[in-house]
């Protein structure tokens, strides 16, 4: 773990005189589990957009695969479909389970047997829905659903927006352990967004606190949850940030 | 006259497939059918545009668009009647282009000005009522801008149909606009609707309630399928 995918360099987003995002430098480095936690509003979820070149930054860049992304900046396709998100909310389409993780794969013009989507729904436990309509599903199978689409098209970085809240236990369990695993196997770079700081300490490497757009300090998990010297952080793993 | 015996000698006349009354109904269908293609061509793409993107006159295209819908036919009549006619801005062309009042083409006309707006309307409609996150979620599946597009509008499928639907019932059943235009010449420009006043007029009231019934099957038929269509997307 030394090489970075994604290397941030003043990189800011303001909506309005707004500001939601400013970070001066950051690295994220290839197959790394990297978690941000921070209040509400504090930026996360655009953090993530930026990520994935659903929106270019106000200023500064993005340098993803030896190129560097501005805010007029196209990214080409081939670079933007080396990152998928999954959100909070499944978002699936109104067909079927099949066809919903197959989704990607169609995107990419890949026509084959369909062996990948049945692996990656295997992957998540959902095999055996695979016919039924998205909208019968629970909602800890959505979200499981919504991985398995994001996993079949193998992306380089994976980006995770609260997947798992408003989920029950036995499927957070099943989620993350569903992420390890592919982080493992395929060396996939996670960035994690998460308001529960136990997630965060399950399955990150590197942890980011982020408070009203400015990362305030990005350690190792044990130092990072046991001996940050920042006082801030050691607030928020107390729970004394309110939210 | 007896309303019983009336629909008895309807019914009849539409099972021995009566000559007068299918060349009526065939020439409503195609009529109706062939402005539903017009305004179905013209509609889809501009309620897709209305329905994703943002640009300087939308809300005043979307103001005259919901103007459209509840238009009165009789006056979008009065218009085309005006525009074509000999002495009229389109008329006095002489254009080979441009129908002559007093035809089935006129009729096209005025019934293709009837149903679009509410076929742009209703489509736009469905193309706003899909989640904007999903947009975002299809763009970081990898889609190009046109897969995204191409993604939404199939996710708005049945509102997109509803909208025909909805378009052919509202031609189908017009009196106003194909009467002025159409001029209810037998055998050309004579269709359901202005068959059904001319029949009553003249007493014949088991042709009329022949066309009657035969109206009211196929705006059953149309309303059927679009309270099918409708009910797929209170389930789905
Ligand atoms: N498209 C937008 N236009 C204007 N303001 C926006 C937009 N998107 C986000 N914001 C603002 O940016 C700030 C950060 O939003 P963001 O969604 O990134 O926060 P977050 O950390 O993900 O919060 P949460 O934990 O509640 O999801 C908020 O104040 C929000 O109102
Ligand atoms: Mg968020």
């Amino acid at each position: 773990m030394s090489e970075p995918i994604y290397q941030l360099r003043g990189l800011a987003k303001t909506y309005g005189d707004h500001c939601v995002v400013d970070v001066p430098e950051l690295d994220i480095q290839k197959g790394e589990i990297f978690c941000v936690v921070g209040p509400s509003g504090a930026g996360k979820s655009t953090l993530l957009r930026l990520l994935n070149f659903l929106e270019p930054p106000t200023r500064g860049t993005i340098r993803f695969h030896g190129r560097d992304y501005g805010p007029l900046d196209q990214v080409p396709l081939e670079h933007r479909r080396k990152v998928t998100t999954v959100f909070q909310r499944s978002m699936l389409l109104n067909r079927t389970v099949w066809a919903n993780v197959n989704y990607g794969l169609w995107l990419r013009g890949d026509r084959s047997s369909g062996a990948l989507v049945d692996e990656a729904l295997d992957q998540v436990g959902l095999k055996h829905v695979a016919r039924q309509h998205a909208r019968t599903l629970s909602g800890g199978e959505l979200q499981r659903v919504a991985l398995a689409r994001a996993m079949v098209i193998k992306p380089d970085v994976l980006l995770l927006d609260e997947p798992t809240a408003n989920l029950d236990p036995y499927n957070v369990g099943l989620i993350e352990d569903i992420v390890r695993k592919l982080n493992l196997d395929h060396g996939t770079t996670v960035v994690l967004v998460t308001h529960n700081v136990f997630q965060a300490k399950r399955l990150a490497h590197r942890v980011a606190l982020l408070l009203e757009c400015e990362i305030v300090e990005v350690a190792e998990v044990h130092k990072f949850f046991e001996s940050s010297d920042n006082p801030r952080t050691g607030a928020f793993v107390r729970g004394e940030i309110v939210y | 006259m007896e309303i019983w015996q009336g629909l008895a000698k309807a019914v009849e006349l539409i099972m021995n497939g009566d000559q007068a009354l299918g060349t009526i109904v065939a020439l409503s269908l195609k009529v109706s059918g062939i402005a539903l293609l017009f305004s179905t061509m013209l509609g889809i793409p501009l309620g897709i545009m209305l329905g994703f993107s943002r640009f300087i006159g939308r809300r005043l295209v979307i103001a005259l668009l919901y103007t459209g819908m509840g238009f009165p036919p009789v006056v979008v009549g009065l218009f085309v009647y005006m525009l074509i006619s000999r002495s009229g801005p389109l008329g006095r062309l002489g254009s080979p282009l441009i129908p002559s009042l007093f035809t089935p083409e006129a009729m096209i006309i005025a019934q293709t000005i009837i149903s679009f707006p509410l076929i742009a309307g209703f489509t736009m409609a469905a193309v706003m009522g899909v989640d904007p996150q999903l947009r975002q979620q299809v763009m970081a599946l990898g889609a190009t801008r046109w897969q995204g597009a191409w993604t939404v509008l199939a996710e708005a499928r049945v509102g997109v149909l509803v909208s025909i639907v909805a378009g052919f019932g509202s031609v189908i059943s017009e009196i106003g606009a194909v009467q002025m235009v159409g001029g209810n010449i037998e055998n050309y420009t004579r269709v359901l609707t202005t068959a059904i006043v001319l029949e009553t007029n003249k007493g014949r009231f088991s042709l009329a309630m022949a066309l009657g019934v035969v109206l009211l099957a196929l705006s059953f038929v149309a309303n059927v399928v679009m309270l099918r269509l409708q009910g797929r997307t209170l389930d789905e």
